[in-house]
């Protein structure tokens, strides 16, 4: 009986608290898009992406925060009126289905197979896979020097998938982040981490490693970021491109990408600024 | 979910979860019987090594340590394995996960130990058997056999345990889940394929374990 009464209790709570978070959830996000007047609007970033999105006590800095804070100003909220929420790779696809962001802008490359369960705005910037190095090394020029150096990236990752394809013999030490494989280019365990130019410059800006690494700027692959949102929303979709043009054509997309990602001597690659594509 | 099946081996990922839990494990066994011997012998010493073993073993997290078997000791160090980067990796993995859980097979076996009464210990001793004498002969065989539900528990959390190996690159099911969910999005039908997965792994062993350890119970 004792038991039962036990669980009963435990049943209880769990569901009052679960309620209280639905309830919490849905009052912010009850504005919708573009009205947005007193409204909150959750935007899903990376929050341990230095250069794109990087959470530092309360502060986000990035490109994609950057790019997110446009975006929602254009559609309505000011930016005292975002919300930012954790966005790690595998879980981007059912924040967004699920209504738990209204936008996702997490270095997320449009592909195909993404396309069937979210739709994109965008492209808001054009990347490339390649390879970042110690500043003193000349050895390393591009992808076709790799034979006998040893390189990182990140397990299951787009760019490690294609160095393993590309290069089959290729050395790869995999860890669970960038951060990881930073630390072990600087402690010389590997000789290039390799993954998007963006990622690349954005942990070659930072403080800590300034004039310590650097890009080597020869990409070999084409990744399109854009704006992740709800399968489907034409009319959300159009608003959001339309503001991608619009931080292109009055400058804030430079001013954006020469600050957040300038500092090591980034450039970004052909094809940017990109034309965003239409909705579908 | 059948075209994933069709492109992805899912199959020998998963034989790399076994292959790293069953070297983790014999590992494990191995270290962490004789790390409960060191918690029962005699000497002060030995006693004290096997404790803070188990006490700053089993409290430091599985992913700091797989993380430093790479970062520092194979970068730092330079006691590496291979000079292939994934071959390295998964024999550090299967140390790593030999070593963390050591801490509590030793545990387990302890618990083991104090199924035995003490007047096992005080007639081998009576009978002239020495300390290893009456620990292989009187003590181990006993403790072993009281202590395999907790054992089997132990096995069952290290086969789970082994996917953070995944963390330093080694090829294993949630290697595998991580490239999926990258290419093909990451939906509720792939987690519940690899939960499925771990389910055949670890539900016969688990009953397996329960009905061996109602077999083996030393009857008193």
């Amino acid at each position: 009986m004792n038991a039962r009464r036990i669980g009963a209790a435990v049943v209880a709570t769990g569901l009052a608290v679960g309620l209280a978070a639905c309830g919490g959830g849905g009052s912010s996000t009850g504005s919708g898009s573009g009205s947005g007047s007193g409204g909150t609007i959750k935007i899903g970033i990376k929050f341990d992406q230095p250069g794109l999105g990087l959470k530092e006590g309360d502060k986000y800095t990035g490109l994609d925060v950057d790019v997110a804070t446009y975006v929602a100003k254009k559609l309505g909220y000011a930016a005292d009126k975002i919300q930012f929420v954790q966005s790690p790779s595998a879980q981007r696809e059912t924040l967004i289905s699920t209504g738990q962001v209204k936008l996702v802008v997490a270095t997320y490359s449009i592909t195909d197979a993404r396309k069937e369960k979210v739709s994109f705005a965008g492209p808001y910037f054009i990347a490339g896979q390649d390879l970042l190095v110690r500043a003193d090394d000349t050895a390393i020029t591009g992808k076709d020097s790799l034979k006998g150096k040893k390189l990182c990236s990140v397990t299951g990752s787009t760019s490690a998938q294609k160095v393993k394809k590309d290069i089959p013999d290729v050395n790869l030490q995999e860890f669970g982040t960038y951060s990881e494989c930073v630390a072990a280019l600087v402690s010389k365990g590997v000789d290039a981490l390799t993954t998007d130019n963006t990622i690349l410059a954005g942990y070659a800006s930072q403080a800590q490693y300034k004039g310590k690494l650097k890009v080597v700027g020869a990409p070999f692959s084409t990744e399109n970021y854009g704006i992740g949102l709800k399968k489907g929303d034409t009319a959300l979709c159009q608003k959001v491109t339309g503001a991608i043009t619009a931080m292109i054509s009055d400058g804030s997309w430079q001013k954006a990408v020469d600050t957040n990602l300038g500092p090591a001597g980034f450039k970004p690659g052909p094809g940017n600024p990109p034309t965003p594509a239409a909705c579908s | 979910m059948g075209d994933i099946l069709a492109k992805y081996n899912l199959f020998a990922a998963f034989w790399m979860t076994i292959k790293l839990s069953a070297l983790g494990a014999v590992g494990a066994l191995l270290l962490g019987t004789l790390l409960a011997v060191m918690r029962v012998s005699p000497v002060t010493t030995l006693r004290a090594i096997g404790t803070s073993y188990v006490n700053v073993v089993r409290n430091t997290p599985l992913t700091l340590l797989m993380v430093f078997s790479i970062l520092g000791a194979t970068f730092t160090l330079g006691l590496s394995f291979s000079d292939q980067a994934t071959t390295n990796a998964f024999i550090w993995a299967c140390i790593i996960i030999a070593v963390y859980h050591a801490a509590f097979v030793c545990e387990a076996l302890r618990s083991g130990f104090n199924t035995v009464p003490q007047g096992q210990a005080e007639a081998a001793r009576s009978i002239g058997l020495t300390f290893a004498q009456s620990l292989s002969q009187v003590i181990l065989p006993q403790a072993f056999r009281g202590a395999v539900a907790p054992l089997g528990s132990t096995l069952i959390a290290l086969i789970k345990n082994s996917t953070v190996a995944a963390a330093i690159g080694v090829a294993d099911a949630a290697g595998l889940m991580k490239t999926i969910s990258e290419n093909e999005t990451g939906t509720l039908g792939v987690f519940g394929l690899f939960a499925i997965g771990f389910v055949i792994l670890t539900l016969p062993l688990g009953l397996w374990f329960t009905s061996l350890s109602r077999r083996l119970a030393v009857k008193r």
